[in-house]
């Protein structure tokens, strides 16, 4: 009993005490894609503004969506279509979205890729993972797929974009479809196979503020950060268009 | 009479915690019953996609069941009445998957079975054989996080059951398989009925193993949980239509079995 109390107690003094005393917190919600943009871009913001915390969730656009249509406590949003935003501006749960950047679809392959891939025809014979439909990668690949007339018998339709990616990285499938920018992150374990202008699809990515949200100013601060301000240069360096 | 009654209610301060305890349990299902879209259900069971992943979920759930049947007696034995399988390392070892999160679980079935996995290369590089986004993966996969239910049911029913009944027979001339299926497999036929059925709802709600070992594919390898979360992604109304069924189904199955099978679990 003694134990349990201290635990608890220990645990309320680390809930209460982290961070600098009068810190205020900025929640963001981001698309998978965005992790390694939105994880340095909210470094700089910090520095920046020494008095803020960042807290960024990663997940696929839809389920974020979902989350913010549900009450999720939320101060901005960020995700990987205007489809997906227009989930939350039509629901009224999200507001006055601005286009921050594009990305293109690429086709990833293991180190050395061992199953020969050359274009997106290739993929009709080999294990595949790609986007489930739902969600923004995906539908971006159906669009791909229908362009190029390439039928994939995909092994996986998966939630967001990096659970194709560490398929990939994990050598347990030949090839997947994802987001140019996710391949370069990705580092040495994935290498891209680039698909030509003409047939490739691009994909706007938007940040919103949060209805709900009662930081209206700074999530206003901190999408003006990403959208006009020192972010862009953050996102051009790691391979995303700038809109 | 009166007295033991007085004597067994329990103590006036464990009521509130008590109550709390029901209801925190009982309003995440309150909710789910509440907001369900009971109009669609009837329509969403008659739906191909759905019939196919309920399919899926009840073939894979109870074929890791069996599995763990088949393993999972002989371990429990070796376990009570051998001193090589009694030790501490082997129930730690068993109850593992238990405690472990599911999604860890899943990279563990890629680093043993995976094409690049300690097992699964071989299987790769000598027969070509690749488990990850099969069905067999899908049942590997419950059979892994389910497992340790039957186990560990099945073990404590052996330590607590009579010896010498085992010893009694034995001295009789009864040889070692004969006391194990006349004497041993009826004494805790109830307790194996039990961890049954414990092992087949675990692996019927498996996800996290699930989506990291043997991916999310309509027929393969979507089960009901993982189509439940696709679902998420588009409708929320599917999502909890599906979950009902899914929940329904299980309860369905678990009233059916109880009385004839699950003694064991009322006690």
């Amino acid at each position: 009993m003694r134990l349990l109390l201290g635990l608890a107690l220990a645990t309320a003094l680390t809930v209460t005490g982290c961070g600098s005393s009068d810190a205020r917190t900025l929640t963001v919600s981001a698309a998978s894609s965005l992790t390694e943009a939105f994880t340095e871009a909210a470094q700089d913001f910090e520095s920046e503004n020494p008095d803020v915390d960042v807290s960024i969730t990663f997940a696929g656009s839809s389920a974020l969506a979902e989350q913010v249509n549900s009450g999720a406590p939320v101060d901005v949003v960020a995700t990987a279509s205007q489809q997906t935003m227009a989930t939350m501006t039509d629901a009224g749960t999200a507001i006055d979205p601005v286009q921050f950047a594009t990305n293109r679809l690429a086709i990833a392959v293991p180190r050395g890729n061992p199953a020969g891939i050359a274009s997106v025809a290739d993929l009709a014979t080999v294990r595949t993972a790609v986007c489930a439909p739902q969600v923004p990668c995906g539908a971006a690949t159906q669009e791909l797929l229908a362009r190029t007339g390439t039928t994939v018998d995909a092994v996986s339709l998966d939630p967001d974009v990096k659970t194709v990616l560490g398929r990939v990285a994990a050598d347990e499938v030949d090839a997947g479809i994802v987001y140019a920018t996710d391949v370069r992150a990705a580092g040495a374990a994935v290498e891209a196979i680039a698909i030509p202008d003409d047939v490739n699809v691009s994909t706007g990515y938007y940040v919103a503020r949060v209805t709900d949200s009662d930081q209206a100013a700074l999530a206003d601060r901190f999408i003006e950060f990403v959208s006009t301000g020192p972010g862009q240069q953050v996102l051009d360096n790691l391979g995303f268009e700038l809109p | 009479m009166t007295r033991t009654a007085v004597a067994r209610r329990p103590p006036w301060y464990l009521v509130v915690p008590g109550v709390v305890g029901v209801v925190f349990l009982a309003l995440p299902l309150a909710g789910l019953v509440a907001q369900a879209p009971w109009g669609s259900i009837v329509e969403l069971l008659g739906s191909p996609a759905v019939l196919q992943a309920l399919r899926l979920s009840l073939i894979t759930s109870v074929a890791a069941t069996l599995i763990a049947l088949v393993l999972g007696i002989p371990l429990a034995m070796l376990m009570t009445r051998t001193r090589a399988f009694g030790g501490a390392w082997v129930r730690a070892l068993v109850t593992l998957p238990l405690i472990m999160p599911p999604v860890v679980g899943g990279v563990a079935l890629l680093a043993a079975f995976g094409r690049r996995g300690l097992a699964g290369q071989l299987l790769f590089d000598v027969f070509g054989i690749q488990i990850p986004f099969t069905t067999a993966a899908v049942v590997i996969a419950e059979a892994f996080v389910a497992m340790p239910f039957l186990v560990i049911t099945v073990e404590g029913a052996l330590r607590s059951s009579d010896a010498r009944l085992e010893q009694a027979a034995a001295t009789l001339g009864a040889r070692p398989w004969t006391v194990f299926r006349r004497i041993t497999l009826p004494l805790i036929a109830p307790s194996i009925a039990a961890g049954a059925v414990l092992c087949w709802a675990r692996a019927l709600g498996e996800f996290g193993a699930t989506l990291t070992f043997a991916g999310s594919f309509p027929g393969v390898t979507r089960t009901m949980p993982l189509a439940v979360y696709a679902a998420l992604d588009v409708d929320r109304a599917e999502a909890l239509a599906l979950s009902m069924v899914l929940l329904l189904v299980s309860v369905l199955i678990l009233v059916s079995l109880r009385g004839r099978f699950l003694q064991g679990l009322r006690r």
